[in-house]
């Protein structure tokens, strides 16, 4: 058989260079990264992948060499894995994603945020007439651990102390303190998104049962005419905190609403299509998490003047208002719907 | 169809369970194997253990630290915020830097891709790693948590039962995907790793070439006509040595069966064995070559 040459082992000679080429590149990405790659070699990547991509088309349709075969397939995909894998500067994908990407994703989801906004207010008007009307029920609305040892036992005078110093031990630190909130804030927040994936149920009865807790403490303040320094003393930093909880609520009913009503596609590519920008809903009311918890771990802390506090919680609210309204607002256009 | 005119991927004979195909947006399929549930879990272990192992190496080095009454506080802070992170973006990060692996995934060989074949994305890494929060912390708080009052059990047992779904849910779908892979979109496959070696049309007729007078088998396309494309691979194979544990005696059996399928008259003297295999390689790969330009594909010898 000597004298003859194959067509495909001809092929195979004249490409060759090139797949070891290749072949060498995407080693050292796999080793050390990318960023390894000197720049020339970092422009010779794509075109020695579609270079070796077209080699495999055409092996594919002249060549029986199984080994090429599998060795071309494999080399294209470890290539393909470099080429197409992820790649944004973290600083770059940062700024993005503050400037326009989390508004724009507010807007598209404006209606789930919504429908898990009027669950969480349903739960706080439920809360709150009933609390008003047997107060014995706050201890059923109000986990111990949000209590705090007050409730409708409590004395005017402990209560108001709470307002101004917040249960905590003077040697709490505040930091600490903050630091616990964003934590815990953060998980809930993270929980109720994930929990969208059940249809949706334990995520608005998360915001449900929210909402019941801040309906049962207005009311028990209330009752005791203390209403205007609680409301000072929660909303600082409630309004972003409660934005949070609405945020990551709303990305969980996103999840139920494309496993429910998955429209044109299947359930499974609706959700892949809308479970990520649902995501990145989570990851903006992540860093709204931690913006409350400075305000409610520091300046709650450090600041007692209601009118102070009343400016602040009127500040936040302008600021997310219009945040959320305008920011991004130009790269809107050709946006695809929700659906 | 796009996919045609870029070269379809040749029809297996033997195609796996776990085999998927993506089309890089270049219009080329490629053929992935999706990781199975044990590698998977493997490769979850390594990295819940590199989590805990720093969290739990932290606190030694806290407690080891000695007098730290006076920074105390800020020491616990900042153990809430790194184990907040690494809890939520531990994943995220690697597989945003390493394209789609992280430590435990490299060891195990496993890679995150997008299920389309486009880039992966960063809110589909986030979105897959959010998942974990409802599919792992959820059902481990509730075990802790089991509380001892039989009233209070039985809701967290029913729950921890519900939860359990999630957990399970690679089970529960011939792609192994977990929530968190539904939800973004995204698969988990095998790395690729395949070395190129010397062609066998060319190595194997090198003894030929060397005793020239030794003639070389030669078979008619009648011959040849015998077998098809699958059967020339698990040629390639055997004399690659991948036939077994007694390369010779493989070699032997497949050469004597080749000849009677042939109908090749003279006997092969033991010696001559190797040879013969390589020269019908060569020529089978010659003929079907050939055959595949004018656009006759022989799948197998089953295949007219």
């Amino acid at each position: 058989m000597a004298g003859i040459i194959l067509k495909s082992v001809q092929f195979r000679r004249q490409r060759e260079a090139v797949w070891r080429e290749l072949e060498a590149l995407v080693t050292q990405v796999e080793k050390r990264g990318l960023r390894s790659l000197a720049s020339d070699q970092l422009l010779r990547l794509p075109i020695l992948y579609r270079a070796t991509l077209s080699s495999l088309s055409v092996a594919r349709s002249i060549s029986l060499d199984k080994n090429a075969l599998d060795y071309l397939e494999s080399l294209s995909k470890r290539a393909y894995l470099c080429v197409y894998g992820t790649r944004i500067r973290a600083q770059d994908a940062a700024w993005q994603f503050f400037a326009e990407t989390f508004p724009r994703l507010f807007r598209l989801a404006r209606w789930h945020i919504a429908i898990a906004g009027l669950f969480m207010a349903l739960g706080a008007a439920t809360g709150w007439l009933m609390t008003a009307g047997d107060p014995d029920l706050f201890y059923s609305f109000v986990p111990a651990e949000a209590a705090q040892d007050r409730g409708p036992g409590s004395s005017t005078a402990a209560l108001r102390d709470v307002l101004y110093h917040d249960g905590q031990n003077a040697e709490t630190a505040l930091h600490t303190f903050a630091t616990f909130l964003f934590t815990h804030n953060a998980r809930i927040g993270i929980l109720a998104f994930a929990l969208g994936f059940a249809f949706g149920v334990p995520t608005l009865m998360l915001m449900f049962m929210n909402g019941l807790i801040l309906g049962a403490f207005g009311a028990l303040y209330q009752s005791r005419g203390l209403s205007v320094e609680f409301w000072a003393w929660v909303l600082p930093h409630g309004v972003t905190e409660l934005l949070a909880v609405i945020l990551c609520g709303g990305a969980g009913l996103v999840l139920a609403d494309s496993l429910l009503f998955p429209g044109r596609h299947t359930r499974l590519e609706t959700l892949a299509l809308r479970g990520r920008q649902a995501a990145a809903l989570v990851i903006g009311a992540v860093a709204l998490f931690f913006i409350a918890a400075l305000i409610e771990g520091l300046f709650r802390q450090l600041v007692q003047s209601v009118p102070v506090r009343y400016s602040v919680v009127g500040a936040t609210f302008a600021m997310w208002a219009l945040y959320f309204a305008v920011a991004g607002r130009a790269k809107d256009h050709g946006d695809p719907q929700p659906r | 169809m796009a996919t045609r005119s870029h070269g379809s991927l040749p029809p297996a004979v033997t195609r796996s369970r776990l085999n998927r195909e993506i089309v890089t947006p270049e219009g080329v399929p490629l053929e992935v194997t999706l990781a199975d549930r044990a590698q998977r879990v493997a490769a979850f272990t390594i990295d819940m253990l590199i989590v805990g192992g720093t969290l739990i190496g932290l606190v030694i080095l806290i407690v080891l630290a000695g007098d730290i009454s006076v920074r105390d506080s800020w020491i616990l802070s900042f153990f809430l915020l790194v184990a907040f992170f690494l809890r939520n973006f531990y994943f995220a990060a690697f597989e945003l830097r390493w394209q789609g692996a992280t430590p435990g995934k490299r060891a195990t060989g496993l890679r995150v891709i997008d299920r389309g074949g486009a880039a992966l994305q960063a809110d589909a890494v986030l979105a897959r790693n959010f998942m974990r929060e409802v599919e792992i912390f959820l059902p481990l708080s509730l075990v802790v948590s089991v509380p001892l009052e039989a009233s209070d059990r039985w809701l967290v047992i029913s729950s921890l039962a519900w939860v359990l779904l999630f957990l399970l849910m690679p089970f529960f779908n011939r792609d192994n995907l977990r929530v968190g892979d539904m939800v973004a979109g995204t698969w988990v496959i095998v790395t690729p790793k395949a070395t190129l070696l010397a062609d066998m049309a060319q190595t194997a007729a090198q003894p030929a070439q060397a005793e020239p007078d030794a003639a070389a088998f030669r078979f008619t396309a009648r011959q040849l006509d015998t077998y098809g494309a699958y059967e020339l691979q698990v040629l390639e194979d055997v004399l690659r040595g991948k036939g077994g544990l007694d390369t010779r005696f493989t070699e032997q059996e497949v050469c004597r069966h080749i000849a009677r399928k042939i109908g090749w008259a003279t006997g092969i003297p033991p010696t001559e064995t190797r040879r013969f295999l390589a020269d019908f390689y060569a020529a089978l790969r010659a003929h079907l070559e050939s055959r595949m330009l004018m656009g006759h594909r022989r799948l197998s010898k089953h295949d007219r």
